[in-house]
């Protein structure tokens, strides 16, 4: 349903998108993940026909969307970053005028924006001017807005920013039940909504893909691994050196200020050993214990690869 | 068409809804009142080209006015990628604009139609510049809103728009007089491109194809690059 190959975007000389590939079959959710400035925003994007890209290509529903923009549009819904919308109009009446836009022929249109409220449950501020909405109304009016057209692909750049718990859990339910009928796309920050509402997720760091496959997998590929939590009270500069050299590390990053992660094989334990080498350096321990690897984790650890790869390079 | 009228309508809704228009007209009417006095009561004539005049002059300030939110709005906010990602093509929105703008114009120049009607019923008025008039300040207003439009769809910022557009619409006001610096092939070049030029005729009662021609072919070509701004914002 979606295809993107080799996808390249800059601002000026600031790259934005390196080089993006991935598809997304028809009917699937799929999480777009990555720390801020990866490129999630700009490659939506280009996908929804706002900007061109530099170089690559992406086609939705088959249809090419630098070549056949207008065609791609008629069957997609975007919801851009902070849901922008008109304050100055009343939620029906915005809603008519994209139904309008978006080529709903005047008969079906009272009907559609009635779905489109029922949908994301803002029939009780159908009348109310935009302007004077919440930020959690105002985003569900901008994602009724990419409903109202029943569009074969949904494109949603954090939709579920700034909104309450309960609103969170309607629209992450709204979501999901879109899946199957529609395809989805969806950026986000939020690991545990990735889990919850995607059956894939794309990891993208610095404009680039580190990862792609089902939170399961995602998550069992580091099981592999063994990660010690360590904390020492004393300033040690050389510690990220020395756990390094220890037999057996295969890695160590710096979470904060004096404390480590530091990964080993999972059928090894260095616990012992690590805790009686920090004491006899007089490191000061203050803490050491095994860390449960999750989608957090393995979201840090992709997206911070390359500033270590640069940290042990120096 | 659909597309147009759907984005027009919204324009309209816009205008309708914002504080920016009713101050305009209130100013707009305000002035044209006090001319109509001036002239009709010192003057005893029952003659609207003073009046007309006076209107395309106020059009100077007025059009950018009306225009400056059409597209710096749109993108200062952010729904410009809302807009821009329905299946609507750039000239359509363009379109839609502008004429949203033109309406605005139109409602505000159907609010002084009182004053030919006083004409009417208290004098003996000749019609003809009457009607002339009117469709020359819509075309010559027109020609406006297209420069303001094309200063909108370059600046972010509303008043930078406004300026900007202020600023095309009088150079090409005032072409006609520094006409007469240059010797003649340039002087009219120059005095063909001025708007101040085509204006005069319409006030008095002359309906000539080559002012229509000039302000419809000029706002066509106004639109054009518009358009081209608009897509070319995408490559930024």
């Amino acid at each position: 349903m979606i295809e993107v190959k080799n996808l390249v975007r800059s601002y000026g000389l600031q790259p934005a998108v390196r080089d993006i590939s991935f598809s997304v079959q028809e009917g699937e959710i799929l999480g777009f993940l990555g720390p801020n400035a990866a490129g999630k925003s700009t490659t939506m994007k280009i996908l929804a026909g706002f900007l061109p890209a530099n170089s690559g290509s992406a086609t939705v529903a088959g249809f090419d969307v630098s070549t056949q923009s207008i065609e791609v549009r008629k069957r997609l819904g975007y919801l851009p970053e902070n849901a922008p919308l008109y304050p100055d109009m009343t939620v029906s009446d915005y809603l008519k005028f994209h139904a309008r836009i978006k080529g709903i022929p005047s008969r079906q249109i009272t009907q559609k924006v009635q779905a489109a409220l029922e949908k994301c449950f803002i029939v009780e501020v159908k009348n109310k001017l935009i302007g004077k909405l919440s930020k959690g109304y105002r985003q569900r009016v901008g994602l009724a807005q990419a409903l109202i057209h029943d569009p074969q692909v949904l494109i949603l750049d954090e939709p579920t920013v700034g909104l309450d718990p309960v609103a969170i859990k309607e629209t992450r339910d709204l979501i999901k039940s879109l899946g199957g009928k529609h395809t989805v796309i969806l950026s986000t920050h939020i690991l545990p909504e990735v889990s919850m509402t995607c059956g894939r997720v794309v990891i993208i760091h610095k404009g680039k893909v580190v990862a792609e496959d089902t939170p399961e997998n995602l998550t069992t590929k580091l099981q592999g691994v063994r990660s010690i939590y360590l904390e020492v009270k004393n300033e040690a500069p050389n510690l990220l050196a020395e756990l390094s050299a220890i037999q057996g590390v295969n890695r160590v990053s710096i979470t904060q200020a004096q404390s480590y992660l530091v990964e080993t094989r999972q059928d090894l334990d260095l616990r012992d050993e690590l805790a009686r080498w920090v004491v006899n350096k007089g490191y000061g321990l203050i803490e050491l214990r095994t860390e449960k690897v999750s989608l957090e984790d393995v979201f840090v650890q992709l997206t911070t690869q390359e500033s270590e790869e640069e940290l042990t390079h120096a | 068409m659909h597309n147009i009228l759907a984005i027009t309508r919204k324009e309209l809704h816009h205008y309708f809804s914002s504080p920016i228009a009713y101050a305009l007209a209130t100013m707009f009417l305000f002035i044209n009142g006090f001319v109509f006095l001036m002239v009709v009561y010192f003057q005893q004539q029952a003659d609207m080209s003073v009046v007309t005049m006076n209107m395309g002059v106020i059009f100077l300030f007025l059009c950018p006015l009306i225009s400056m939110r059409l597209f710096s709005e749109e993108r200062r906010t952010g729904t410009m990628e809302l807009l821009m990602t329905a299946p609507v093509t750039e000239t359509q929105a363009v379109l839609g604009k502008f004429l949203g703008a033109v309406g605005m114009l139109a409602a505000m120049l159907a609010l002084t139609f009182h004053l030919p009607l006083f004409l009417i019923l208290f004098g003996k008025p000749d019609i003809g510049p009457l009607w002339s008039s009117y469709l020359g300040l819509l075309l010559l207003g027109s020609g406006y809103l297209a420069l303001g439009l094309l200063a909108s769809s370059l600046a972010k910022n509303q008043v930078v728009a406004a300026v900007t557009g202020f600023g095309m619409i009088l150079f090409l006001w005032l072409l006609s007089a520094s006409g007469d610096i240059f010797s003649p092939p340039v002087t009219d070049i120059l005095k063909y491109l001025s708007f101040f030029e085509h204006f005069g005729d319409f006030t008095k009662g002359v309906l000539d194809t080559r002012h229509l021609i000039f302000y419809l072919s000029f706002i066509g070509y106004v639109l054009y690059l518009s358009v081209l701004s608009i897509r070319n914002r995408k490559w930024r």
